[in-house]
């Protein structure tokens, strides 16, 4: 192998609004590298090829699967897991929906769905239940069957489009 | 399963990237968005593969009219494709196509250049594509060159693409007075890849028809385009059904897929005229 190519990558980001800066070898996943090097265990590692969205992370403002990211990828980047999200707040009405819908039961699917749900409802408005069923068609949950999930992140969505409008 | 990566390089440029990748001896490998690559790595259905990063290159992101065509930067992501109001004006079936397109969180990092130099037969962008008469922009060892879509994709998974080169945008002709643009497919749910798709194009100079998830690659229908153009559906249903020789797998039985090019064709045609059943 040429020295143009490293089997260890020097990356220097942001996570949860602090620097981390490491050496990550070159095929690890950004799950991985948060979960096992970072102790940022809210986020789970699942099926690994981008099916089930237990992965599902926020980078540079976008939900993307931590699966299907290297984190050699993550250099400069903003990264937020659901520990920085509930930290500072940023998903407690969310958070709050799932707990009093019942819209988790044994909480795997959990984290990668409350980001999943909070990117759709940062743009804003009413959402009709199919817009949020279409939304989070690639976040798999085994445990609820769905309709609680849909009930909490429509309930959030109403209860934010009433406090912009008073 | 874990990824297998054999190295990894960060390219500054387009010129960088075709350094790396001729120095790799034909282990390198270009990584964009990464959707597709990184899962077949995962699955170790690729391996060791020395990874030429491209996603930094900020200047191969981007969509803008020049002249008479619609330039798109291979690393311009789904997600931003569906929200651009260029390719709303001028390539609205890349628009709606988004949609079908995996799930939001996928959209949100893969690339329209990925999907094509990937060229899954069953995947929208690349029949999308063809039905537009798009043209690829590859920058390579020699130079730059265009490569036309009908002689673009190859096999499965297969391109024009040879090892050292690096597809850097797609040009589609710019929108023209009365032109229409219809996706149409079957998915078992929301996000699978197509059971069977169609893209269809009508422009003054005829129609196009474009269909994935029939074969090795994405295929141009020239028999029921040219049986549209005579303005006669049932023959077009009938050549679709001739030209075609899909597969049979888990999803769906060849006969299946084959009953239902004929409907999305139906579906796509009446939408053109305007009656939306």
């Amino acid at each position: 192998m040429t020295d143009l190519f490293r089997d260890k990558v020097d990356v220097s980001m942001m996570v949860n609004g602090e620097p981390v800066e490491a050496r990550v070898p070159a095929g690890q996943h950004m799950i991985d590298f948060l979960r096992l090097e970072l102790g940022l265990t809210g986020a789970h590692a699942s099926c690994e090829h981008g099916v089930c969205g237990a992965c599902t992370i926020r980078v540079d403002g976008d939900a993307v699967r931590g699966c299907l990211m290297l984190a050699a990828q993550a250099d400069g980047a903003e990264v937020w897991t659901v520990e920085g999200l509930t930290d500072t707040s940023a998903i407690s009405d969310l958070q709050d929906a799932f707990v009093e819908r019942n819209a988790l039961q044994c909480g795997f699917c959990t984290p990668g769905m409350l980001v999943a749900a909070a990117e759709l409802l940062s743009r804003g408005g009413v959402l009709s239940r199919a817009e949020i069923r279409e939304h989070l068609s690639g976040n798999y949950c085994r445990c609820t069957g769905y309709e609680a999930i849909i009930d909490a992140v429509e309930s959030v969505a109403k209860g934010r489009a009433g406090k912009g409008t008073a | 399963m874990k990824a297998s990566a054999g190295g990894y390089a960060r390219a500054e440029s387009v010129g960088h990237a075709l350094e790396l990748l001729a120095a790799s001896d034909g282990q390198g490998r270009v990584l964009a968005g990464g959707q597709s690559l990184i899962a077949a790595m995962n699955m170790r259905l690729s391996v060791g593969d020395l990874l030429v990063d491209i996603s930094k290159i900020s200047d191969l992101s981007g969509v803008a009219v020049e002249g008479e065509t619609l330039r798109i930067g291979a690393l311009t992501r789904h997600a931003q494709i569906g929200a651009d109001p260029l390719v709303k004006t001028h390539a609205p079936l890349l628009t709606d196509a988004v949609a079908h397109i995996a799930h939001a969180a996928i959209r949100n990092r893969g690339t329209i250049g990925g999907a094509l130099a990937h060229a899954d037969p069953a995947a929208e962008f690349p029949a999308c594509a063809l039905a537009l008469g798009a043209t690829m922009h590859v920058e390579g060892p020699d130079g730059s060159r265009s490569i036309a879509a009908e002689d673009f994709f190859e096999e499965v998974f297969t391109t024009a693409l040879n090892d050292g080169d690096i597809l850097t945008a797609i040009t589609v002709p710019v929108f023209e007075a009365g032109e229409v643009q219809i996706i149409e497919e079957v998915a078992r749910r929301s996000g699978d890849y197509a059971l069977v798709g169609l893209c269809l194009v009508k422009r003054a100079a005829g129609h196009r028809i474009a269909l994935f998830s029939v074969g090795p690659k994405p295929l141009l229908a020239t028999g029921a385009m040219a049986a549209l153009d005579a303005g006669d559906l049932d023959a077009a249903v009938n050549a679709l059904s001739a030209e075609i020789d899909p597969p049979s797998d888990t999803q769906a039985s060849a006969a299946y897929r084959r009953h239902l090019a004929g409907v999305l064709l139906r579906r796509a045609v009446a939408r053109l005229k305007g009656d939306v059943a």
